[in-house]
């Protein structure tokens, strides 16, 4: 299936010559939910502000749709609903005049029951005559979800949208991120929250110091995250592993006197009791173990650090 | 063209000055009477009538081109520094809009504004002095090519500041001491030769000068050489807007 993003060799050079991204390419599938993780100033809102016609990139391509966001910005710029991470309103307006001009501003013509629909859904539509300047910070992140949704994207960025944001709220926006994904329409969002990522995405990149390092299927990832290794520090090193223990899943580190076994922690039978049985037997002897987990946060955090 | 996207910034723009209606229309209302009470009575007074116009009525022309121009700019500048300033920009640059269609709404509403407080002065100064207009055409036109004019020079000079200092700096430092020398307030036949010479480098002299011409008539320069420069100073900014827009400049890092 075609991309409905696609970002080819994509760079990016501020003018004080600092290089945000270099070289990135990526493809997002339509319909899916893709999250970008990455530590601050990874590139993540200079990625999206390049996509979206926020960013001069320096040199690339993206096309949205197959429309380049150049030559044919009107037909790929039609198609995105942006919010962005910092909380920037039009502070003297009200809630219900200021989404309906962003309806306008993209060139849709006025529906005040899709705006009092996307306000209802925003539990917004208390606040549609209040000028936004008296909303709380959440309220706020909310007007600038309706600004977006206003004139019906295929695609949302959404950068950062629960930073700052209650639990409750939190589990709010979810929802809504799944809803808007049941209705077709293509969500990116950036993230510090694994967590988030793990509950929300089809798909996860990972972005650090401007270079994608990883995309990945989250089922694929959590794959991984099931997996649980366990590490025997044996009394006398081995050479090889003894072909008795031929059926496990093991491995030799530290120069033969640690053996590692991976195992799958959901998995029906794990096969411990089994390979310390046969463990025995074979006259292995170990004096301590233990288990390791790695999460999707230790994934991240060693891909990041590797590169540093 | 994207004429909805034209009509939401246009009529956010408007609304912004409804919004301060009062002071939009209340402070120019007191400033221009406050320049009859001074200059048209208490000193006009005491003057002689200028090609036998009163100074009281010679004044008016020149008192709507001050507040044309120095409104035009700030209305502009200030409309497009703001959404810079705040961050909100970030909507219009994302949209499907094109740079034309920018500039065609935010210095439409503020060239639109501008003519309306033209037309307030106007109102207001009849009630101090008779008025006639020989030729209303004209008189209208300029009052639109100005405002459009320095709606734009404003635009440029609201992309160009990265601060508020800088969004005051030129029409401090350049359009007011060029209005007031431009002949808003005496007929530059008044001057001494050098600076009847140095007042034909002022853009302004030739504004105030046609659209004197319109009111009554006769002026310092010729109404064809008062449209001429005007036209050109138009055309030199839509040149510099064009520009502006080619390169992205100051609008996107
Ligand atoms: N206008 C700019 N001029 C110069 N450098 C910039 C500019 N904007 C961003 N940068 C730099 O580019 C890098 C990437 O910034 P970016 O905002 O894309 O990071 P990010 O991944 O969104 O970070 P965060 O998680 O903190 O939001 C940072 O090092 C930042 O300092
Ligand atoms: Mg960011």
């Amino acid at each position: 299936m075609q991309p409905i993003i696609s970002v080819k060799d994509l760079c990016k050079t501020y003018s004080s010559g600092f290089e945000a991204l270099k070289s990135i390419n990526l493809e997002v599938r339509k319909g899916e939910i893709f999250a970008l993780l990455g530590p601050n100033g990874a590139g993540k809102t200079t990625l999206i502000g390049a996509i979206c016609g926020i960013v001069n990139p320096t040199s690339g391509q993206v096309s949205v749709a197959g429309h380049d966001i150049k030559t044919d910005y009107r037909a790929a710029r039609s198609m995105i609903g942006l919010v962005p991470q910092e909380l920037t309103t039009n502070a003297f307006e009200t809630v219900r005049a200021d989404v309906s001009f962003s309806r306008g501003l993209f060139g849709k013509p006025a529906n005040p029951a899709l705006i009092e629909k996307i306000l209802k859904d925003l539990s917004l539509w208390d606040k549609r005559d209040a000028k936004i300047i008296t909303l709380s910070g959440g309220m706020k992140r909310r007007h600038m979800i309706a600004k977006a949704l206003s004139h019906e994207p295929d695609i949302l960025f959404l950068d950062e949208p629960t930073a700052g944001v209650d639990v409750e709220l939190r589990r709010d926006m979810w929802n809504l991120v799944r809803q808007m994904r049941e209705t077709g329409v293509t969500i990116i969002l950036t993230t510090h929250y694994i967590e988030e990522a793990e509950e929300m995405a089809d798909r996860i990149g990972v972005i650090n110091k401007g270079e994608i390092v990883l995309v990945e299927n989250k089922a694929e990832l959590m794959r991984n995250l099931g997996k649980k290794q366990l590490t025997l520090l044996l009394q006398t090193p081995l050479e090889s592993i003894p072909q008795a223990l031929s059926a496990y899943q093991l491995e030799l580190a530290d120069g033969g006197s640690e053996l590692v076994f991976t195992y799958d922690s959901r998995g029906e039978r794990t096969g411990i009791t089994a390979l310390l049985a046969d463990l025995g037997k074979a006259g292995i002897r170990f004096k301590d173990l233990q288990t390791s987990q790695s999460s999707l946060e230790d994934i991240f955090v060693n891909l990041v650090s590797d590169r540093t | 063209m994207n004429w909805r996207a034209v009509k939401a910034i246009y009529m956010f723009e408007m609304s912004r000055a409804f919004r301060t209606l009062l002071q939009s229309i209340v402070s120019p209302v007191i400033s221009t009477s406050l320049y009859f009470v001074v200059f048209g009575t208490a000193i006009g007074s005491r003057i002689n009538a200028i090609d036998g116009v009163s100074y009281g009525a010679f004044i008016v022309p020149g008192l709507i081109m001050l507040t044309l121009l120095t409104q035009s700019i700030a209305n502009a500048s200030f409309g497009i520094y703001f959404p810079k300033f705040t961050g909100t920009i970030y909507e219009v640059l994302s949209a499907p809009v094109s740079y034309l269609e920018v500039v065609l709404s935010y210095v439409g509403a503020a060239a639109t504004k501008s003519i309306m407080l033209g037309l307030i002065i106007l109102a207001t100064a009849s009630l101090f002095v008779p008025l006639h207009i020989e030729h209303p055409f004209f008189m209208l036109l300029f009052l639109v090519l100005t405002a459009v004019t320095f709606s734009l020079f404003g635009f440029i000079i609201g992309i160009w500041a990265d601060g508020f200092e800088k969004l005051q700096l030129i029409p401090l430092l350049i359009v007011t001491p060029l209005t007031f020398l431009g002949g808003s307030f005496y007929s530059i036949e008044m001057l001494p030769p050098f600076w009847q010479t140095v007042s034909l480098f002022n853009p302004v002299v030739y504004l105030v000068s046609g659209f004197r011409w319109s009111f009554f008539g006769t002026a310092d320069v010729g109404i064809g050489i008062s449209l001429g420069m005007t036209l050109a100073f138009l055309a030199l900014c839509m040149a510099i807007v064009a520009w502006i827009f080619r390169t992205g400049y100051r609008l996107k890092t």
